[in-house]
Formats: C-alpha cells, sequence, structure tokens
C-alpha cells in the first residue's frame, strides 16, 4: 500500500487518540496497542474507521490486538481484505 | 495446605480482631496504611526483598525493594507536604500503570492526604465532574494526560498543585510544578501521619443509574480486610511473585494491586502494557508469576485464543489464580481448569465494599459459575425485592445483600450522604446487584438490579453518558444501555434520535463514538448506535431505558402502562 494510506492511518491515530501537545509521535512501527495509545475499547472506533475508509468488513476474529498493534501490522491486515 | 485452611472452620470462629492480631494494626498508635505497605515490611527484615518488578511496553524494566518503596514514598509525602498539601487534602493520581503511581499512593498515605486515583483514560469531563466533586487540591500526572488536564483547570478553583512527574525541559505552567521521583533527594526519614482507623485514606469513584458518579470514601482501616482477604482468598505467601492485572484507577488496583499486596509483603509484578495473549503468557513466564489476579474478560479473550497457544510458554509457575469483575462463567473456570491445570477463583465485591465479600477459596469445592460464598468476618444474604426480608428458600432470586460494619465498607459517598444512606433497607447493605443461595450455601450471581452498565468488569453510567451524547450537535436525544457481549459481558449501546437537519450515516456513528470516548472514556464508548426516530417515552416524558435494554437481551419488556405511545 502507499505512504498515503500509511500517512491517512498514522493523521487519525494522532488526530483521534492522541492529546495535540501530548509529546507522544507516532510512526508506522509505533506501537498502538502495547502503548496502550489504543486501548481494546478504542480498537472498535478505529476498526470502523479502516472499514469506511477502505470499503472492507474486518471479521471479528482478525481483529485483533496484534493485528492493530502499529500501523505497519495494520497495513498488512488491510492487504488481506484489499485484494482481488 | 491454603492459608485458610477449612473455609467453615473460619467462617464459626473468625473475627476481624484476629486480622489486626497477624497485621499488628495500631502498633505504637500506627494505623496508616501507607505505615504497613512500607516501613512495616523493613522493619520486619524484609527491606532488601523486591516489592516491586515493573516492565513497560517498550520493555523497560525497573525494581524497587521494600526499602526503595519506602524511601521513595518518604519522598513524595514530603514532597506534596512542602507544597503546601495537608492532611485530608485529595490528591489524585492520574497516570498510566507507572510506579510512581503505586508508590505514589503510599506517599500520599503517609503524609495524611487522600489518595484519589482516576482512569488515566478518562477523558476530560469524566476528569473534571471527579475533581470537580472532591474538591480535589493537587494531582499528580504523566505529561502524556497533562493536556486533559490543562483545558479544565481554569473551571477547578481548589486544584492549586498540577505535579507533572516525568516532565521534560518545558517551562511550567500556572499551577505546574515538575517532579521526578527518582531524581528528587531521597528523604529517608519522614513522620508518617499518626492517622486515627477511622480518619479517610482513599476516594474511589463509581457510577449509578443517576445523577454524577458517587465518590466512596474508604479508611485507613480498610487495610484490616484487604490484607486478611489478600492472605486467605489470594493465598498469598512470602515466597509469591503476584500479578494483579487490574488498574489502580479503579478499586482493585489500590485494594489488592497495592495496599493488600504489600501488606502481605509479597513481591508483585506490573506490565504497563495494553492486553496481548502472547505478551501476557509472556510475562508469566518471564517472571514466573505464582498468583495471578485477573479478570473475566482477560479470561475470555484468552480463551479465543485457544489452547495451543498456552503449550507454547511453560507457565508451571502459576500456583493459584483468581478473578474479578463481573461473574465468571461456568465454561471459563472449565477451560482455565484445562489451560492452566487449576480453575480461576471467582471473588466478588465492589467500590463500595472495598475488599471481598463473597468468594471461592482455595480447598473449598468450586461450583463452576458460582460467586462462592461469604467470607469469615461477613454476614451475606439476599433480600426480597418488595420487603427487603431475607430470602430463606434456596434458589430464589433477590437482592444481594451485607450486614454493614466489616472494616473496609466505605463510610460515606463524599458529598451526597443522602445517595449513601439509600444502600440501606432494614439493616442491610444493598449492593444492588441480585443472586440466589443454593442449599449449599453458595452464591450465583443473576444480574444488576440497576441500569449501570458492567462492561469488562467497570461500571458505567448511563446518565453520564447519556448527558455526555446531549452535547454532541447533532443529538436530540438518547439513551444508553448494556447489551450483551461475549467477551465483555456488556458493552455500551446507544439509541439516538437525531435533530433535524442531522442525517444518520457511518460517518455521524463514527463521529459520536469518538465524541463520547473523547469526552468520558473507551468504555463509556457506545460500541454500537441504532439511530431512531424517537425514544420511548412514559406518559411524565421519561425515557424508557429498560425496555431498550430488555430488547437487546431478549427479555420480557414487562410493564407498559405507562409508556406514551401505547
Amino acid at each position: 500500500m502507499s505512504d498515503d494510506v500509511k500517512k491517512m492511518i498514522i493523521d487519525y491515530v494522532k488526530k483521534e487518540y492522541l492529546e495535540e501537545d501530548s509529546g507522544v509521535d507516532v510512526n508506522e512501527n509505533t506501537k498502538l496497542i502495547s502503548s496502550g495509545i489504543v486501548d481494546s475499547f478504542s480498537m472498535v472506533s478505529l476498526k470502523m474507521f479502516l472499514e469506511k475508509k477502505f470499503q472492507v468488513k474486518i471479521p471479528d476474529d482478525k481483529a485483533t490486538p496484534e493485528a492493530f498493534d502499529s500501523v505497519n501490522n495494520i497495513i498488512n491486515l488491510l492487504k488481506d481484505f484489499t485484494k482481488s | 495446605m491454603s492459608n485458610i485452611g477449612s473455609y467453615e472452620e473460619r467462617y464459626k470462629t473468625f473475627k476481624w480482631k484476629q486480622s489486626e492480631e497477624q497485621l499488628e494494626y495500631g502498633k505504637n498508635g500506627m494505623y496508616n496504611i501507607g505505615y504497613y505497605c512500607s516501613d512495616c515490611i523493613c522493619e520486619k527484615g524484609n527491606g532488601k526483598k523486591l516489592g516491586l518488578i515493573w516492565e513497560g511496553f517498550t520493555g523497560e524494566v525497573k525494581k524497587f525493594t521494600y526499602d526503595d518503596i519506602r524511601v521513595h514514598s518518604n519522598t513524595i509525602a514530603k514532597f506534596l507536604q512542602d507544597n503546601g498539601i495537608g492532611m485530608g487534602d485529595r490528591v489524585c493520581l492520574f497516570m498510566d500503570k507507572v510506579p510512581e503511581l503505586y508508590i505514589g499512593f503510599i506517599g500520599i498515605l503517609k503524609m495524611g492526604g487522600i489518595a484519589q486515583p482516576l482512569f488515566s483514560a478518562f477523558g476530560e469531563e469524566a476528569l473534571f465532574t471527579r475533581l470537580d466533586d472532591a474538591q480535589t487540591k493537587a494531582i499528580m500526572v504523566q505529561k502524556k494526560h497533562l493536556p486533559k488536564v490543562r483545558r479544565i483547570k481554569n473551571k477547578l478553583p481548589n486544584l492549586t498543585k498540577i505535579i507533572v512527574i516525568d516532565a521534560d525541559n518545558t517551562q511550567p505552567q500556572v499551577n505546574e510544578i515538575h517532579f521526578c521521583m527518582e531524581k528528587t533527594q531521597r528523604v529517608d526519614k519522614f513522620d508518617i501521619m499518626k492517622v486515627g482507623p477511622e480518619v479517610p485514606s482513599v476516594l474511589h469513584y463509581t457510577s449509578g443509574t443517576t445523577g454524577k458518579p458517587k465518590g466512596a470514601q474508604h479508611v485507613h482501616s480498610s487495610i484490616i480486610a484487604q490484607y486478611i482477604t489478600s492472605k486467605w482468598v489470594l493465598d498469598l505467601r512470602s515466597d509469591d511473585i503476584y500479578w494483579c492485572t487490574a488498574d489502580p484507577g479503579w478499586v482493585t488496583g489500590t485494594s489488592y494491586g497495592i495496599i493488600g499486596a504489600w501488606a502481605n509483603g509479597v513481591t508483585q509484578v506490573v506490565l504497563d502494557a495494553g492486553f496481548g495473549t502472547e505478551k501476557w503468557y509472556a510475562f508469566i513466564q518471564k517472571y514466573k508469576v505464582t498468583m495471578w489476579y485477573s479478570a473475566p474478560t482477560v479470561i475470555r479473550l484468552l480463551m479465543k485464543e485457544g489452547l495451543e497457544v498456552v503449550k507454547k510458554y511453560d507457565l508451571s509457575s502459576l500456583r493459584h489464580l483468581a478473578s474479578v469483575g463481573e461473574p465468571l462463567n461456568a465454561e471459563a473456570v472449565i477451560w482455565s481448569e484445562k489451560a492452566f491445570g487449576k480453575p480461576f477463583y471467582d471473588t466478588y465485591w465492589q467500590t463500595e465494599t472495598g475488599a471481598m465479600v463473597i468468594t471461592n477459596y482455595p480447598g473449598m469445592k468450586i461450583k463452576p459459575g458460582s460467586m462462592g460464598k461469604p467470607f469469615p468476618g461477613i454476614i451475606a444474604t439476599v433480600l426480597n425485592t418488595k420487603t427487603h426480608e431475607p430470602i430463606t428458600t434456596p434458589g430464589v432470586v433477590g437482592l444481594i445483600a451485607l450486614k454493614p460494619g466489616w472494616p473496609s465498607m466505605m463510610r460515606t459517598y463524599w458529598n451526597n450522604k443522602v445517595t449513601y444512606d439509600g444502600k440501606f433497607k432494614n439493616g442491610w447493605y444493598i449492593c444492588g446487584d441480585r443472586a440466589s443461595i443454593d442449599n449449599e450455601g453458595y452464591f450465583w450471581f443473576v444480574g444488576r438490579d440497576d441500569d449501570v452498565i458492567n462492561t469488562a468488569g467497570h461500571l458505567v453510567g448511563p446518565f453520564e453518558i447519556e448527558s455526555a451524547l446531549l452535547e454532541h450537535k447533532a443529538v436530540a436525544e438518547s439513551a444508553a444501555v448494556g447489551k450483551p457481549d461475549p467477551v465483555n459481558m456488556e458493552v455500551v449501546k446507544a439509541f439516538i434520535a437525531l435533530k433535524p437537519g442531522f442525517e444518520q450515516s457511518d460517518d455521524m456513528e463514527l463521529d459520536i463514538m469518538n465524541f463520547i470516548r473523547k469526552k468520558l472514556s473507551p468504555l463509556a464508548m457506545p460500541q454500537e448506535i441504532e439511530f431512531v426516530p424517537s425514544l420511548p417515552k412514559t406518559r411524565s416524558g421519561k425515557i424508557m431505558r429498560r425496555l431498550l435494554r430488555a430488547k437487546e437481551w431478549g427479555e420480557e419488556i414487562g410493564d407498559t402502562s405507562t409508556l406514551e405511545n401505547d
């Protein structure tokens, strides 16, 4: 997936899950779930965002904490569902 | 042989005085919890023993002996005193599960303050409500959570000290102070405040059906119950490596993640990282955890991952397992026996009770799915919902009720004595849950007796969610209810009628979800929103939440005679 996709997800995580001046930075490898930036309850809203944005349906059993633990992991997950 | 030995024998003979004697509570006129969790352990010759092994999500590890805990908590206590914090002042702890949270809690108690831990994922409105109600004077906060405090501090005139525990070189704003526990001059000797046993110690906020969250106020003598329940139910022993997975922003994290653990002088481990099946198994393996106190939600998540992954790790160190937060279903108990070779022991209690009250015990037969039996010293029953008289017939459902007087019972709700008084009927404290008792004296949980939503073991008040929803520009009216969830028992579902000019869409749903998550907390965020033209109301205009909840649970709707449009 393109760098644009990566940037879009990073921007969304920063906007929705981080305080503007919290001093926490996010890149494609930043731990999202392990670090507590996104908790298990908030994963639902992140999943919904991804499904809407990429017009996919991520099954609940694939939406694991590990699969959502970094932007790179999320992109790998999305690849499975956007393959034609 | 377990610490408790024969439950039946203990139940017949136990007096709370025995716990006081074991703890040597009150020696030299000392009743302060802070002393019994640090200095007292050192005086018994265990100063060099590890009290806390902490691991962050990056893998960073910090270790603290009981002497470190003693000195660091002294340092925090003196720092607070030097900054004008005094006896009875409320000091909020607003941080992730970092060492400063655990040791700061002890420091606050040592100087006579009232510790007010709050879940760090709370949004600014949830934070404001609780700080405003408690008239909190100081807050200890991590830099990452500071922006939330900054946005509300001008509305909190009592909040005069904002203590940033991990500040960088940036300039502090008004009322902000930078403090680094490990770099500040260590205070070896500190005169621990000689509080009486009935002096307030901890303020934990909990949600109800109506009104704002209520602050359950506990006192120092709560340690009498927290100490002995840790010893007999968690079966803590001096050589244990103990892992309580609860966040001290909630009562389990303080009663058993700090007080019970350290009063018993065990080594506890803390993982400051989100949930991950393999990560958690690896953590148990790495530190050879012997006693694990966790939650049904966690167990159900582990169950989802199956038994194969369990076999990848050496979990043979585990000696005893217990669970709290919501009823532990029989399947989880049975699965645990398959996965770990031992069951999880369910424990029942609540913020207001301060310590376990109805539980399962090592050595006592477990009936999978049962809450167990009352702790020695606790008189428990179920009451008829109308007469509030004890039900004597086995299997009949009633309200769980306890005879007041155990040491860790809350003494009041902060600023809300009317609601506190309303918790008592016919001389019983009403827990707000329904259960039955079988012919062998085992309690069986049925459900809440009100509209409070129990999600992953945390109580969320529908009123607080509905009030916040109404602040969203598109929401005309709303109702929040719990809907069944296979992992979290319940999750929040919101029914929303939109204002004219707004249309339902996926974008709107996501916007409202994120609005609540940021304003209140991820726990309060509706996991599902159903847009409706209008909500069912009584003829007097009150939203009939009960109807919506019954629909979600597939239950009988019941009496609808007061429904507006029937």
